[in-house]
């Protein structure tokens, strides 16, 4: 298991105040995500576990795009991706900010 | 003097003919009238098979001769060897077993599908002499112009003495074989499950079949067009509701043929609710050259689909439409019937839009199912995702394709084919969808083909969809254009992220590229409970447990 890390400024906080959210399950082809609102308003930052190497370059221009995206400041995210597809990822990274934004998805 | 002459020929002009009774005469003590014992099949086959005869052992991607095929691997290979196979479906062992014994040399079909990777090595190891991967309805025309069978050996679901065939659902690619065959003092065998006095209908009449074989068990049918709806993931239905929303919707597609696979799968099953939403009920896909997929049942059931004229058949749905006979086209006897030449010339001249996905598209658009070690074959989609040159009719979805591909230069108005691909950036075990160069190129050079194997040419393609939006293809004026479209859907592969974000921007600007949020979609909403049925088993009550699905997805 590789463990990436990445960090973002963002232009402001994410939207709503639950505290923590999980979306997705951890199955082939899927994948989870922890949300938790633990950072100051104007930081982000993404933990990826994932079993493929290789794909730094992939990762880190999917959480660019959602931090450009959905600017989730204050979140600490947490992925745990079991060989999943960045789209997915990607749909499940805004899931996240809708379910911690309203407490459900 | 010259040596013309207005007299009679002397050369013989019934060799065939001659050759023809012989065979029969050399089979005759095996045989009472047209029937064989199941146990004399493979010294049937040794009496009438000659050494380099062209042979096509049916077979196709659906039902498979089975147990003549296992028959014709028994042959002795000393004596009917370098036979020259010429049939549409590689799928079985047994196939592949003709080339590793000799019995068989050279080998021009369409689809391999689960030998794929056994041609590969056979061909490298120069078992096979390849002639050419084809297109459907280019083997069968090559049937009656170079690649005429001297033997077929088909396959029924049952036959009477008189060697009349009764196909059921399951006609397939049979009719087309058996004339080209049957027509050119060819010898026809088939494989049948039982003998019966009189045949429910006849599919082949009697007088064009040789020998009848009752086999000991019934033929094998694969159901590769059922996909069950619990494994379409949310990504797939982003892609649906993007080609409704975004393509259906705006040409006004009623005519059309869908691929196989999951991304079409979703696509049938949103009909009743996405689209419903939309209110497009009645002003899409309402005619079909489709097989009888199991995920169209909701939308048949809920009035969406007026008619469907089917390649073949699937397995679990002849129930089904024996009841449904106001949708699907059925013989007298009430069981449905189909026939692949038929609907691949229906799909490729009558339908407005063809629909599938591929594994590789390249820089141009040009979409391959091969790989480095894996010669798949076609399937329906060379055929159905061409434009048609010789279409002489028009329709509004044609005309605007039309349109759009002429720009501002139309004096003489042509319509255009919508030929979409829909697939997603990444595939199976992350690899990329979109490459710079086929891997059918680098094959074609290592096994040295003349051809690289291209499925859809990229000039054909219409539409390129995938999760992050749609690239309309006739809109882009100069390869360039076209290039940066493809990358600009291309999400995080290296294509994707290869682009020219400046050129992708003024592309959408332009629609060439549509993205969700440009056609009002709203990725979060992509998910299962917009499928109307997310399961087999739903799908089984939509039916009122009509279809009866296969014991491998029975999974409750």
């Amino acid at each position: 298991m590789e463990i990436l890390k990445v960090h973002h400024k963002t232009r402001g906080p994410a939207a709503g105040t639950v505290g923590s959210a999980l979306v997705g399950v951890v199955a082939s082809g899927n994948l989870e995500v922890l949300l938790e609102r633990t950072l100051a308003d104007t930081e982000c930052t993404v933990e990826i576990a994932t079993p493929v190497r290789g794909y730094d370059d992939v990762w880190k221009a999917v959480v660019a795009e959602f931090v450009e995206r959905a600017s989730p400041g204050g979140l600490r995210i947490s992925i745990n991706d079991s060989g999943a597809r960045p789209d997915t990822v990607m749909l499940r990274l805004l899931q996240g900010v809708r379910t911690i934004e309203t407490g459900h998805d | 003097m010259n040596a013309r002459s207005n007299g009679p020929s002397q050369r013989a002009w019934d060799t065939t003919r001659q050759s023809r009774e012989q065979r029969l005469a050399a089979a005759a003590r095996y045989a009472r009238g047209k029937l064989v014992s199941h146990e004399d099949a493979t010294k049937l086959l040794e009496a009438v098979v000659r050494a380099g005869d062209r042979v096509c052992l049916e077979g196709d991607n659906q039902k498979q001769a089975d147990f003549l095929a296992a028959r014709l691997a028994e042959v002795d290979p000393a004596v009917v060897k370098d036979l020259h196979i010429v049939q549409s479906g590689v799928v079985l062992a047994e196939h592949l077993d003709l080339f590793e014994a000799g019995i068989a040399k050279r080998l021009d079909f369409s689809y391999s599908g689960p030998q794929g990777a056994a041609i590969a090595r056979a061909l490298k190891a120069g078992k096979i002499e390849l002639g050419a991967v084809h297109t459907y309805l280019e083997l069968f025309s090559r049937y009656f112009v170079d690649l005429t069978p001297h033997v077929a050996l088909t396959v029924a679901r049952c036959a009477d003495r008189d060697g009349n065939l009764y196909m059921g659902p399951n006609t397939e690619d049979s009719p087309v074989v058996i004339e080209a065959t049957a027509f050119k003092q060819g010898i026809v065998i088939a494989q049948v499950n039982e003998l019966v006095d009189k045949v429910p209908r006849v599919d082949v009449p009697g007088d064009r079949v040789d020998f009848v074989v009752a086999a000991p068990s019934n033929f094998y049918v694969e159901p590769l067009f059922t996909r069950d709806p619990a494994q379409i993931t949310e990504t797939q239905i982003l892609g649906a509701m993007l080609a409704i929303k975004g393509i259906y919707a705006p040409y006004g597609v009623k005519r059309l043929n869908h691929g196989i696979g999951f991304n079409t799968a979703a696509i049938e099953l949103i009909l009743p609710t996405y689209a419903e939403q939309l209110g497009l009920k009645g002003r899409i896909a309402t005619h079909f050259a489709l097989n009888p997929h199991p995920t169209l049942i909701p939308a048949i059931e809920s009035g969406w689909v007026e008619q469907v004229h089917s390649f073949g058949s699937e397995v679990g749905m002849d129930d089904y439409m024996r009841a449904r006979p106001d949708i699907f086209f059925t013989g007298r006897d009430g069981s449905m019937a189909s026939n692949r030449m038929y609907c691949q010339s229906a799909g490729l001249y009558a339908t407005d839009l063809f629909i599938g996905s591929t594994l590789q598209i390249d820089l141009a658009g040009n979409s391959s199912t091969f790989t480095k070690d894996r010669i798949a074959g076609f399937g329906g989609a060379p055929n159905m995702g061409s434009d048609p040159r010789g279409r002489r009719h028009a329709s509004d979805a044609w005309l605007k394709a039309g349109r759009e591909a002429a720009g501002e230069t139309t004096r003489l108005p042509r319509g255009r084919k919508l030929v979409v691909q829909i697939v997603e950036t990444f595939g199976e075990k992350l690899s990329p969808t979109f490459v710079e160069n086929l891997d059918s190129i680098e094959l074609a050079k290592s096994l040295d083909l003349a051809l690289p194997p291209v499925m859809i040419y990229g000039d054909d393609v219409s539409h390129i969809v995938t999760e992050e939006g749609i690239a309309n293809l006739l809109l882009c004026r100069t390869p360039v254009e076209r290039e940066q479209a493809i990358r600009g859907v291309a999400g995080y592969t290296d294509v994707g992220r290869a682009r020219d974000a400046r050129a992708v921007e003024e592309l959408r600007a332009r629609k060439v590229i549509q993205r969700p949020e440009d056609l009002g979609i709203d990725p979060l909403e992509a998910n299962k409970s917009l499928l109307a049925a997310r399961s087999i088993k739903e799908l089984m009550h939509w039916s009122g447990n009509l279809y009866d699905p296969p014991a491998k997805f029975r999974n409750w």
